[in-house]
């Protein structure tokens, strides 16, 4: 098996809509058969931390000088174009 | 529908039809209220404002009103809470994803949130409001706490 990746949500204050979006991606691949420890930090935090996650999603503008993937999370608070992320995060979860 | 938000919701944090003009008025008159209600800290107002004009927290819906939810950091928070504001206007606030665009908003969420574990029910609870374009279009007509209930039950 894979070693189990990290993904680590962002958003302005670490705890509001990053929190609906970790619950809301948690879910959702859980149902995909899809597991991955979480982190969650406020956006300014991410170029510190980065280096230690596999992905980031972020609900917030992310510094240009992050290099991992960022996939955009606002699909999980809008419910907007809400399949094509969770596409994107399956596709991240199984490289 | 139900889905749990009326009972995360103060009655006295519910603002229908206000008059404000700008994203910082509708701001300021939640805030006043969940700071009456001791929710808050007097610091929360001016926190939420300054933290708007950086960070944004407009989401948009492809509709004539959208939806804010702006907040702060945890600090400024005594209990966690919401209160609710429609407009009669839509107002106007800045994308949280992309802060360069400016959104007409007609729903204002605003959250006292300071511990993540413990609020993921109302965060649940206002994500899936937002939504639900029917529960808004319900929460727009709305004029009296009764309507709101029947929307949120």
């Amino acid at each position: 098996m894979a070693r189990q990746k990290t993904i680590l949500f962002a958003c302005g204050t670490g705890i509001a809509t990053s929190t609906a979006v970790n619950v809301a991606v948690t879910e959702e691949m859980k149902k995909r058969g899809l597991t991955f420890n979480a982190q969650q930090a406020k956006a300014t935090e991410v170029p510190g931390l980065a280096d230690s996650v596999d992905f980031i999603v972020a609900t917030t503008p992310i510094s240009a000088s992050v290099t991992k993937p960022v996939i955009k999370g606002l699909a999980f608070l809008t419910g907007i174009g809400k399949d094509k992320v969770l596409d994107e995060i399956e596709a991240q979860l199984r490289k | 529908m139900s889905n749990g938000l009326m009972q995360l919701l103060d009655p006295e944090a519910i603002v229908l039809g206000s008059d404000a003009s700008t994203n910082e008025e509708i701001i300021r008159i939640l805030a006043g209220r969940l700071e009456a209600l001791g929710y808050v800290k007097g610091s929360y107002a001016d926190a939420v404002v300054r933290r708007e004009s950086t960070i944004p927290t407009g989401l948009p819906l492809e509709r004539a009103d959208n939806v804010a939810v702006p907040h702060t950091d945890p600090e400024h928070v005594l209990k966690p809470g919401i209160a609710l504001g429609t407009l009669k206007h839509p107002v106007t606030f800045a994308n949280m994803e992309d802060p360069d665009e400016m959104l007409p908003v007609g729903f204002v969420f605003l959250l006292a949130i300071n511990d993540k574990d413990k609020q993921i029910e109302a965060l649940q609870s206002v994500v899936a409001t937002i939504q639900d374009p029917q529960a808004l279009d319900g929460l727009r007509s709305a004029r009296t706490l009764d309507d709101v209930r029947a929307v949120l039950g």
